[in-house]
This record gives structure tokens, C-alpha cells and sequence, in this order.
């Protein structure tokens, strides 16, 4: 059984093929990397697999179950978790508040327990606030912890979001271009951090990412995706020298 | 300003954040009881319609400002808390069964009118809440034989356990009791996982769906909660003004209450409160200065719906945070007293959102 699979992926936007037949296979463990021009349909993979559109084919399996049918919120109980390319955050919270909202899949109490906060309520919440406080520490968010998101800077912007998608304790870590939008030294922490999630957490990351250096740096393996169908898969290197790859990146260039 | 250094998780999930709300809590809650004693009856009485309003007022509260929900047919979830109030108690019914079941059945009500919200947003929502408001009066007035239709129904004093609330005091104390029961409940709701759901969806509802929030689940919750504790405000509503009939649950009802929470502030439960006080305080004010105004402009008809209208555009376009924003600002001033900056609070650049999913 595979940790996680998709096989015959396949979208349409009215005549566009998005996502055309993609099938490739994450091993538990390994930091595995999407890449492609702009437009190649990474982040609807993301999207589909998140179940936020429906597949118009294909299967996506997680620990031997498929996923196909299921709400988009059963897709993060299973222990999937995602970022996304422009931050989802909730605006209008603080840092912390923020991370509580990535434990909602570890909640344990009913409405009528919270309705008069009873002791099982707050004992709940003080487990909660503990396993944040570890996320907040492992990436040095703790001088933010209060503050509103609204107000921050764009590149502690996409660690919260990191923060919030550890927060649920994921098995399956989905991120959507990392390094977007962040300087030289924020990209080289964040590899740090990938790196970290991978070896220390032990969680599998599943990432889409335009800047080589930080794929060749920290993927185990490469799917290279152009207009929709996956044209190149192996390690960092192999996918880089392949020349297809290197056409669809030329060609979609000018 | 007063800087609070953490020490314990504790702190966070505490009611009170630090002795001075103790404080000021606990005094406010001594002027409170203390109140009746010594206001006139006039003002006593008025006190109930601000405590009833609150009520109302927290529920439209969690739904709107909290869960991000528009309606626009709260007064339907009146209409059900007070018909089921007055037929219950009508039949003899004491007020711990009568009082519950008004909720529950607000509360159903309000399931039905979540059901259509799961697909709809924004002026679609508002326009099926409104449609929903419509319906309810109109059944109200067409079902004679239960609610009396055009002609009203009366509504006796409230009964609990042999005890009458005939008194303007005793009844206050009842209004009292359960606003602060239901502000408590919902302090409780938003430091627990149920009301972080609601403020994440209100934020970002695909963020919510992927961090494991059940949309569904969740805003229909929103919905029967608030109709829940409008149907609370209704049945004391009935018991206050002692008879009720379809057109006192019109549109123009539910618009009312909208004000309550845009002008008391979205997203904060002081807004609720500031914003029942507003508009039970607004049409005093609007009387008293008729004497002054030359008689042509005094009676010019339906001078308070202008009124309203007029402020409840005031504070869209120049306070959307309300009174209670308001008054946070005027306590940051005097608390950085004379440091306060123009622009203080002022949004923040936001960053650019692109249409398709991100
Ligand atoms: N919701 C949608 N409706 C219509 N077309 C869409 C939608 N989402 C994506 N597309 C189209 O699908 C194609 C792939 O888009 P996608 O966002 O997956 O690209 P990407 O590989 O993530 O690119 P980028 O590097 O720019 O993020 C594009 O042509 C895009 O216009
Ligand atoms: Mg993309």
C-alpha cells in the first residue's frame, strides 16, 4: 500500500485541460516537489486533492483510502494539511487564535460542554494552547504570537500560514510555493524549516515550487508538469537536465 | 497603557484578562442591581427593552458579526420566540417549559432558514433572509385560529415556580439574569473551538474547510444558536409590552436589529449591548428634540426611520466599527494621553487577493 497516490488525475476549465491524466506516488517520509511554468496546473493538483474542486478523473488515495467523494473537510481531518500561494489567513485574529483554528480537528468537546466552559472544556484548551506553543517555538513566532495578522509583514505572513497547517499535526503537509514572495534570507529559512518538518516532525511534504535552488536543496524527488501532463519525474538533477523540461521552461519564456 | 506578560496558558482562557475588568465588572454589576432601586419606573422600564434587545442583539451578533452571516429576517425568529411564549403560557404552561421551548423552536426555525444559507452569500443570503421574514409574518397573520392574526394576542406576566414577574423590578431582574446568562454562554462559545470555527469561517471559509471546519455543520449551527437566543429576546419581548400582533415582526423589525449590531459595533459583544441602548435611547432623543425643531420638520412622518436610516449610513461609511470601536479609540486616547496619532487605527495595506482559488 502506498502512503499516497494519484492516478489519472484529470480537470477541465470549459475547453482548458488543467489537469490532464497526472498520476505520480508520494513515499512516506520524503519531500516530494511539483514544479512546472506558471499555469501548469500545480495548484489545481493541490486543489483537487484538497477536494475543492471534483476530479472530472482519476483517484486520489491517502493510506490506502480514496478520497474521491469525500467533503473537503474530511480531507484535513485525514491528516492532510495545505498552504496556499496568496495566504489564507484569517485576517481579522491574532497569530495565536490563528493556530487554535489549525487544532479544530483535535477538538474533543461538544457545544453544550463549551456553552458553560466546564473543567473538560478547559482542560481542552489549555492541551490546545500547549501543542500551539511548540509550532509557535519551532518557528520563532513567538514574538508575534499576539498580534493581528492583518497587520504583519508578507513573509511572517507565510510562516503563520506554515505554523497553522503544523498546528493540526498533519501526516501530509501540502505547500503551495513557500519561497513565493519572500527575500533571499526568508527562502533560505524556510528551507531550513522544510528540511526540519521532514527530518525532526517527520512529516511528508508534498510541494509546489518555482525556485530550483530550494527544490534541488530539499526534494527527494521532481515531477516536472507542463500544460496539464506531467512530462519529467526523478531525482532534482535528473528532472532539471531533462530536456523536455528544459523546452517547456524555454518555451514558455517569450 | 497596561502591558500583560504572560506566564501560564491560564491566562489566555480566563474570563476576566486582569484585575481592573474585575473591577469595573464588578461594579457595573453592582449598579446594576442596584439600579431598580433607585431609577424612576419610566427608566426601569426602559432598562427591560435594552436588556431584551441585548439578547437579541448577541444572537444577531454571533451570526453576523462573528460567523459572517447577513440576515435580514431576525424579527421572524422574534415572531417565533413570542407566538410560542404567548400559545405556551396561554395554556397554562409555567415559564421554565415556555421560555426553553421558545428557543428550540426559534432555534428549528432557524435550521430551516440555515439550509438555503449553505449555498448563498452576501445580498443573496440577505435577500432569502428577507423573503424568510415575509413568510413567517404572513403565516402569522393568515393562521387566525392560533395567533389571533390581524387582531393580536395578549400576553399575561411571566410565572416561575408560583412567582409572578407583575412588578417593573421583578421583571427586570428576569431580563437581567438571562442577558448576562447569554453573554456569558457566548464568552464561553468564542474561547472555545466552536466559536474559532465561526470567526474562521467569517475570515476564510476555503481556509476553514481545509483546516477540517465542516462548513455545513458549522453555519447552521451559527444560525440556530442566534435564532435561538432571538426567540429568547421574542418570548420576553411578548411579556413586556403585553400584546403582540404580525406588525411588530415586519421587515422593518429585522432592519432595526440589524442596526443594533452595525451601529454597536460588528464583531464584538459590547457592540451588542451599546447598540440595544442606541436605539432604545435614539427615538427619546428624537422626541425631546421635536420641541425644538420649527413644526414643519417636527412633523414630518416617520422622522425616526429617517433617522435611523440616515445614522445606520453614518456609521458604514465613517465608523464601520461601531460605537464600541468608537469607544476604543477615545480610551486609547487617553490612555497614550498626549501620544495618540491621527491614522492610528487605520487598515493596514492588505494584500492583493486573486479570484480563482489560491
Ligand atoms: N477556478 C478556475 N477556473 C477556471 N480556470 C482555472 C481555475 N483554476 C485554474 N484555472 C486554469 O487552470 C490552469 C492551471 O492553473 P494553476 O493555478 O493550477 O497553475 P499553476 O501551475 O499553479 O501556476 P502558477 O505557477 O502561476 O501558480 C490555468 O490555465 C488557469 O487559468
Ligand atoms: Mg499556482
Amino acid at each position: 500500500m502506498s502512503f499516497f497516490r494519484v492516478e489519472d488525475l484529470g480537470i477541465s476549465f470549459g475547453g482548458v485541460r488543467a489537469v490532464d491524466a497526472v498520476s505520480f506516488e508520494v513515499n512516506q517520509g520524503e519531500v516530494y516537489t511539483i514544479i512546472g511554468p506558471n499555469g501548469a496546473g500545480k495548484t489545481t493538483i493541490f486543489n483537487l486533492i484538497g477536494l475543492l474542486y471534483p476530479a472530472s478523473s482519476g483517484t486520489i488515495c491517502f493510506e490506502g483510502r480514496t478520497l474521491n467523494g469525500l467533503a473537503p473537510h474530511r480531507v484535513a481531518q485525514l491528516g492532510i494539511a495545505r498552504t496556499f500561494q496568496n495566504i489564507e489567513l484569517f485576517e481579522h485574529a491574532t497569530v495565536l487564535q490563528n493556530l487554535l483554528i489549525g487544532r479544530h480537528r483535535h477538538r474533543s468537546t461538544s457545544l453544550w460542554q463549551e456553552m458553560a466552559f466546564l473543567p473538560a472544556v478547559r482542560r481542552a484548551e489549555l492541551a490546545q494552547r500547549e501543542a500551539v506553543e511548540k509550532v509557535i517555538d519551532f518557528l520563532e513566532l513567538a514574538h508575534y504570537r499576539d498580534g493581528l495578522v492583518a497587520g504583519l509583514p508578507y513573509g511572517v505572513r507565510k510562516v503563520i500560514e506554515l505554523g497553522r497547517a503544523l498546528a493540526t499535526e498533519p501526516r501530509l503537509l501540502l505547500l503551495d510555493e513557500p519561497s513565493s514572495g519572500l527575500n533571499p534570507e526568508e527562502t533560505n529559512e524556510m528551507a531550513f524549516w522544510i528540511e526540519d518538518i521532514q527530518k525532526e516532525l517527520g512529516i511528508t511534504v508534498l510541494m509546489v515550487e518555482h525556485d530550483m535552488n530550494l527544490v534541488s536543496r530539499v526534494s527527494d524527488r521532481v515531477l516536472a508538469l507542463n500544460e496539464g501532463r506531467s512530462i519529467a519525474q526523478g531525482t532534482p538533477a535528473e528532472v532539471q537536465s531533462h530536456p523536455a523540461v528544459i523546452e517547456a521552461y524555454l518555451g514558455g519564456s517569450d | 497603557m497596561r502591558f500583560i506578560f504572560k506566564t501560564d496558558y491560564r491566562q489566555d482562557i480566563r474570563l476576566f484578562r486582569h484585575a481592573g475588568y474585575v473591577f469595573w465588572y464588578g461594579l457595573l454589576g453592582v449598579v446594576l442591581v442596584a439600579a431598580p432601586f433607585v431609577l424612576s419606573e419610566y427608566v426601569i422600564s426602559q432598562l427591560h427593552f435594552v436588556c431584551i434587545y441585548s439578547i437579541v442583539g448577541f444572537g444577531l451578533m454571533l451570526l453576523v458579526g462573528f460567523t459572517g452571516q447577513i440576515s435580514l429576517g431576525h424579527a421572524a425568529f422574534l415572531a417565533v420566540g413570542a407566538y410560542t411564549e404567548a400559545l405556551l403560557q396561554g395554556a397554562g404552561m409555567p415559564l421554565w417549559v415556555s421560555l426553553p421551548s421558545a428557543a428550540l423552536l426559534s432555534a428549528a426555525a432557524g435550521i430551516i432558514i440555515g439550509i438555503p444559507a449553505l449555498r448563498l452569500k452576501g445580498i443573496y443570503l440577505a435577500i432569502a433572509t428577507l423573503a424568510f421574514n415575509v413568510i413567517v409574518e404572513e403565516i402569522i397573520t393568515r393562521w387566525e385560529g392560533l395567533t389571533g392574526g390581524n387582531g393580536g394576542k395578549h400576553v399575561k406576566p411571566a410565572e416561575l415556580f408560583g412567582f409572578t414577574f407583575d412588578s417593573d423590578v421583578s421583571f427586570y431582574f428576569l431580563c437581567l439574569s438571562l442577558t448576562v446568562l447569554s453573554c456569558l454562554m457566548l464568552i464561553n462559545l468564542l474561547r472555545s473551538p466552536t466559536g474559532r470555527a465561526f470567526v474562521a469561517i467569517r475570515d476564510s471559509e476555503i481556509s476553514a474547510s481545509c483546516m477540517g471546519v465542516n462548513l455545513a455543520k458549522y453555519k447552521t449551527m451559527s444560525f440556530a444558536l442566534s435564532a435561538a437566543l432571538t426567540g429568547v429576546g421574542g418570548a420576553l419581548y411578548a411579556h413586556k409590552i403585553t400584546f403582540i400582533s404580525p406588525e411588530q415582526f415586519t421587515l422593518l423589525a429585522s432592519i432595526e436589529l440589524v442596526t443594533i449590531v452595525i451601529i454597536g459595533g460588528i464583531g464584538s459583544l459590547h457592540g451588542a449591548v451599546f447598540g440595544a441602548a442606541f436605539i432604545i435611547v435614539l427615538p427619546q432623543v428624537i422626541s425631546v428634540a421635536k420641541d425644538y425643531l420649527p413644526s414643519g420638520a417636527a412633523g414630518i412622518s416617520g422622522l425616526q426611520a429617517i433617522v435611523f436610516g440616515v445614522l445606520l449610513v453614518a456609521f458604514i461609511i465613517f465608523e464601520p466599527m461601531g460605537i464600541y470601536g468608537r469607544w476604543l479609540k477615545v480610551r486609547t486616547w487617553f490612555e497614550l494621553f498626549p501620544f495618540y496619532r491621527q491614522g492610528m487605527f487605520r487598515r493596514q495595506k492588505s494584500y492583493m487577493k486573486s479570484e480563482r482559488l489560491r
